[in-house]
């Protein structure tokens, strides 16, 4: 049944019959246009736009090689965070949840990525290798899953011992692995691994997943967003590179980053799956935004805390209105 | 006999609820006096130049700003076009959450506006991530866990360069501004609604 509407909700119905000003909606919109575009313009001249050029795997191996050639074993030996990872890349892991919900395990696999294959292997088969290297990518093709597992988890346990200094790593069972990610170290330092990964093997790209994911699992990237003041847990996903104002509007998202439980990865069930819980909050409130005026409590605020009389109030006193009672 | 064809019920409806007097009025309420007022249309004109500049960095290619001085002046217009829209309609929303503008059968006009705001954002995000430079890289890395941890990066995936120029050039756009224009016509043909404390009691009729 409908709710019968009270004299004022009927009133603010019907067509205005009060007083008219006059109202040039045409005039208003052009010197609207005028007015944001010279605001535009001088803000572009005064102040120009950010733009920090992108790192490259090239720059990553020249400025810190040892780390690249340490997170080229652990894609290797199957301990990166890509390869650990899950959905929608493989299925290596369960993802995140809330509560019984796993979405990201049901979404399935639709961006398969297998980062020894596909950051190690496939980008040193397209170039042609030094025979060391050549000969080492035949050891390792040839080899058992268990085989290669164990001579990389040998290499990245006897890397991390040394706490990532890899000239101080002594000699062990490590087979062919050493000589692939010395080679594909190399082929960094080169840019040949920018353009291996860029070109996949074919000719037009643009899905750069693969690149991001592996850039992800060394220090090179993380290191320039802490720099840059990027990182999540210091308001990251709003602010910008260099003094330029960045994505302020994602401040709510970015803020339950900085309170517990979503700051602390090791807090269960909440902050271990900040990422997912902190998504469905900000659905809820987003749907909250849309139906505000369906939510009793909230929709009378802006009656019950007068900020209207503002607003309003040369109406208000030319028609000596006084504040409603109901 | 004309009634029965769609083009002719189609034209009387639209004629019956949104007549050439409401969509270009040359009066309007005498309560619309408050520089709150033009928000909406400030962020309509920073919408245009959005428009305007998105075009231009469009047809030149998405790398272009990086190697071009004027290009990088027009991706300038693009951005502080962009800062100033969100401004203006944050502005523009909490003036209509203050006005309880969704009274009188005006609830449509807030959700469509607060739909495109919620648009606005996913559209702006997009672009953030085709600036091909550093922070277009960062925020890939740092906005898939997000998405992946919903099942929503599984077919919007943020690290798909390819995927993203298309979605904020071509697809976002269109819905942000067909959401727009639908709460714009909206706004036509409810009004603007009157003040909180105005009713049938202490409102005179205009005498003109």
């Amino acid at each position: 049944m409908r709710k019968k509407l009270n004299s004022k909700e009927v009133f603010d119905t019907k067509p205005w019959s009060g007083k008219l000003r006059e109202y040039d909606i045409i005039k208003e919109g052009v010197i609207a246009v005028v007015v944001v575009s010279l605001l535009v313009v001088s803000l572009s001249f005064l102040f120009g736009s950010p733009d920090e050029k992108t790192l490259t795997f090239r720059g990553w191996a020249q400025s810190n090689s040892d780390n690249f050639y340490a997170t080229t074993v652990q894609e290797l030996a199957g301990t990166s965070t890509s390869t650990t990872y899950g959905r929608p890349y493989n299925s290596n892991g369960d993802g995140l949840n809330v509560g019984p919900l796993f979405l990201q395990k049901w979404a399935g696999v639709t961006h398969r990525v297998t980062p020894a294959k596909d950051f190690v292997i496939k980008p040193l088969t397209l170039e042609v290798q030094p025979v060391e290297v050549a000969a080492a990518l035949a050891t390792w093709k040839s080899a058992t899953s268990a085989q290669k597992t164990k001579w990389a988890s040998n290499l990245d346990n006897a890397i991390t011992k040394k706490d990532g200094k890899v000239m101080a790593v002594p000699a062990g069972d490590f087979g062919p692995v050493p000589a692939l990610a010395k080679g594909l170290t190399e082929m960094a330092k080169s840019g040949a691994l920018d353009a291996a990964l860029l070109s996949q093997g074919g000719f037009f790209q643009t899905d750069s997943t693969k690149q991001i994911l592996f850039f992800g699992d060394g220090a090179y990237l993380d290191d320039a967003g802490t720099a840059a003041n990027l990182q999540g847990g210091t308001w990251g996903m709003m602010n910008e590179t260099g003094r330029y104002p960045g994505q302020a509007w994602l401040w709510l998202y970015s803020f339950w980053y900085q309170i517990p439980p979503f700051n602390n990865s090791d807090s269960h069930p909440i902050g271990a799956n900040a990422d997912a819980y902190i998504m469905f909050i900000m659905g809820a409130l987003s749907l909250g935004l849309v139906l505000m005026p369906l939510i009793p409590g909230i929709r009378a605020i802006p009656v019950r805390i007068p900020i209207h009389r503002a607003i309003w109030r040369n109406y208000y006193a030319n028609e000596g209105i006084k504040p409603r009672k109901d | 006999m004309s009634k029965k064809l769609w083009t002719a019920k189609v034209r009387e409806a639209w004629q019956r609820n949104l007549p050439i007097e409401k969509l270009l009025p040359d009066t309007q309420p005498a309560y619309v006096a408050s520089w709150i007022y033009v928000f909406g249309v400030l962020t309509l004109a920073a919408f245009s130049i959005i428009l305007i500049s998105g075009l231009a960095l469009a047809f030149a290619g998405p790398a272009w700003y990086h190697t071009s001085s004027f290009g990088h002046w027009v991706n300038s217009l693009h951005f502080w076009s962009v800062q100033l829209f969100f401004v203006f309609m944050v502005i523009h929303l909490w003036g209509k959450f203050w006005m309880a503008a969704w009274r009188g059968k005006r609830l449509m006009t807030w959700i469509t506006g607060s739909i495109a705001f919620v648009a606005s954002i996913a559209t702006a995000f997009t672009g953030y991530l085709i600036q091909t430079n550093f922070d277009s890289q960062w925020i890939a890395f740092e906005a898939k866990d997000g998405f992946n941890s919903v099942g929503i990066g599984a077919f919007f995936n943020v690290t798909n360069l390819g995927q993203m120029l298309l979605l904020h050039v071509a697809f976002l756009p269109l819905i942000l501004g067909a959401i727009t224009f639908v709460h714009v016509i909206m706004v036509r043909k409810r009004g603007v609604v009157p003040p909180i404390d105005a009713d049938e009691n202490n409102t005179k009729v205009d005498s003109k």
